[in-house]
């Protein structure tokens, strides 16, 4: 048992909670359903699915200024802003519209074929082997790739921006100076980017971003390094993790690998589970005024953690709550989120996850945990394998 | 007197429910159209909308069920018709 007192000293950065949240909840739905930590500047995590729920739906006492939270400080203390998904109403609602269109199930499906040329041919690379780390050399790759085709970059940029994203989201939220070297190469990225779409406007999402309005007056080129940023952290550590805990789930359960086999049928029932029981993204507020919530006296500008994936173990909501039941048909989850802040690229995600992982069943055949312990998760905010290696039974 | 009991049999095509979303509760999860493609629709935006008047029929019911039962603001309403 982890000697970290959860209840006052939560601590979503150790190593404890990467390996094994789902005690960490179980435990405190019961006993302090909404948990504190003083070393991270007070900061409150509610983990049952009701108050994670009515928090999501409260702006008025919860702004998304900081959806990421690091050791020392909020992201709102830096002036880093990523909209639509650190803002508020009304901004928020103005520029999320904008966006909207680009992500819209129509839009989205017109990407299947990209997504599954790409899968395959990631898959061709390992095929002939006894396995692969299905992280590293496989489930990494995809999200970065579609990006890339969305912004109108070059695919070989790619690497770039996994570094960056992966830095940004696992290591700097505990050190300041690899957030801002990570920070301020990205935007500079992203600058040059803007200011060629400016004289040369192509199809893609940053040509339409230079031509757009937002409360009535041009979009800044902050705000669209800013976009830049969202759709970069919040589009590939997220589905790299979906794809990767989906088919960490399925090396240890060779009768679910069988059924979606012979089954592929439930496959958009079956998504939506695999979504459920392993997702991967917390997200955070800020408190916006002070009030108490559930006993809890919170203070302005407090952060305050939103673990989606808590909402979503919730027993008193999901029956067998921890075990994963392809065909569950009762599945309110909360992966994407729930009320104005739903995931703008949560068809991306899905479409990613289902052909990413059905076309991995479909081509390497039954396999396994090449070595169950050397799997490594992520810490932080975003939960999934970072080392996950596969061996194949054939 | 004695009341007759109609026994009723339930055809595959025949009407038994009707599907809505409420537009002030919908955020675009698009949980409805990926589970029950054939009586959901989403606009531009990726608001969701049943498709026609709604109507279910006897083979839907299931899909319509669990489109229901997947949306997470409880946006999408079935009402069963009355027997």
């Amino acid at each position: 048992m982890s000697t970290i007192d959860w209840q006052r000293e939560f601590d979503h950065f150790s190593p404890e909670y990467a390996a094994d949240p789902f005690s960490v909840w179980d435990e405190l739905r019961d006993v302090c359903p909404v948990a504190s930590s003083a070393h991270i500047r007070n900061m409150w995590v509610p983990t049952r699915h009701e108050d994670i729920v009515a928090i999501a739906h409260d702006t008025e006492h919860f702004s998304s200024r900081s959806p990421l939270i690091a050791q020392f400080g909020n992201m709102s203390d830096f002036g880093i802003t990523a909209p639509p998904i650190s803002s508020d109403p009304p901004y928020h609602t103005d520029i999320r519209r904008m966006l909207l269109p680009f992500f819209s199930p129509a839009r989205i499906e017109a990407l299947r074929p990209s997504v599954e040329a790409y899968a395959d041919e990631l898959i061709d690379g390992f095929i002939d082997g006894d396995g692969c780390d299905a992280a590293a050399d496989y489930a990494q790759f995809i999200p970065v790739r579609i990006i890339a085709k969305m912004l109108g970059i070059a695919p070989e940029d790619g690497d770039q921006f996994r570094t960056w994203v992966n830095a940004l989201l696992e290591n700097a939220p505990t050190n300041i100076e690899i957030a801002g070297v990570n920070l301020a190469q990205l935007y500079g990225y992203f600058y040059e980017r803007i200011d060629a779409r400016r004289k040369d406007p192509g199809e893609d999402l940053i040509s339409f971003l230079v031509s757009q309005d937002v409360l009535g007056r041009e979009l800044s080129d902050p705000e669209i390094q800013g976009v830049c940023l969202l759709l970069l952290l919040a589009g590939i550590d997220t589905t790299w993790s979906a794809i990767g805990a989906s088919i960490w789930h399925l090396a240890g359960h060779p009768e679910d690998q069988k059924r979606l086999r012979e089954e592929p049928d439930i496959w958009p029932v079956a998504l939506e589970e695999f979504l459920r029981a392993y997702a991967p993204v917390t997200m955070a507020r800020e408190v916006a005024v002070d009030h108490e919530f559930k006993g809890c006296p919170m203070r302005q500008s407090e952060p305050l953690l939103l673990p989606f994936p808590a909402a979503n173990r919730d027993p008193s909501v999901f029956e067998r709550a921890d075990e994963v039941i392809l065909d569950r048909a009762d599945n309110r989850h909360v992966a994407f989120g729930v009320g104005i802040h739903r995931c703008l690229g949560s068809n991306l995600a899905r479409l990613e996850v289902q052909v990413a992982v059905s076309k991995f069943l479909e081509r390497v055949g039954p396999f396994h945990l090449a070595d169950p312990d050397a799997v490594r998760w992520s810490t932080g905010q975003i939960r999934g394998p970072r080392v996950l290696p596969i061996a194949f039974d054939k | 007197m004695v009341s007759e009991i109609v026994v009723q049999t339930t055809g595959m095509n025949d009407v038994v429910a009707h599907v809505r979303v409420d537009s002030d509760r919908c955020q675009g999860h698009n949980r409805c159209t990926a589970l029950a493609p054939d009586l959901f629709e989403t606009d531009d935006l990726g608001y969701a909308s049943a498709i026609g008047d709604g109507a279910v029929r006897a083979d839907q019911i299931d899909a319509a069920g669990l489109a229901e039962r997947n949306c997470p603001e409880y946006a999408v309403i079935l009402e069963m018709m009355s027997p």
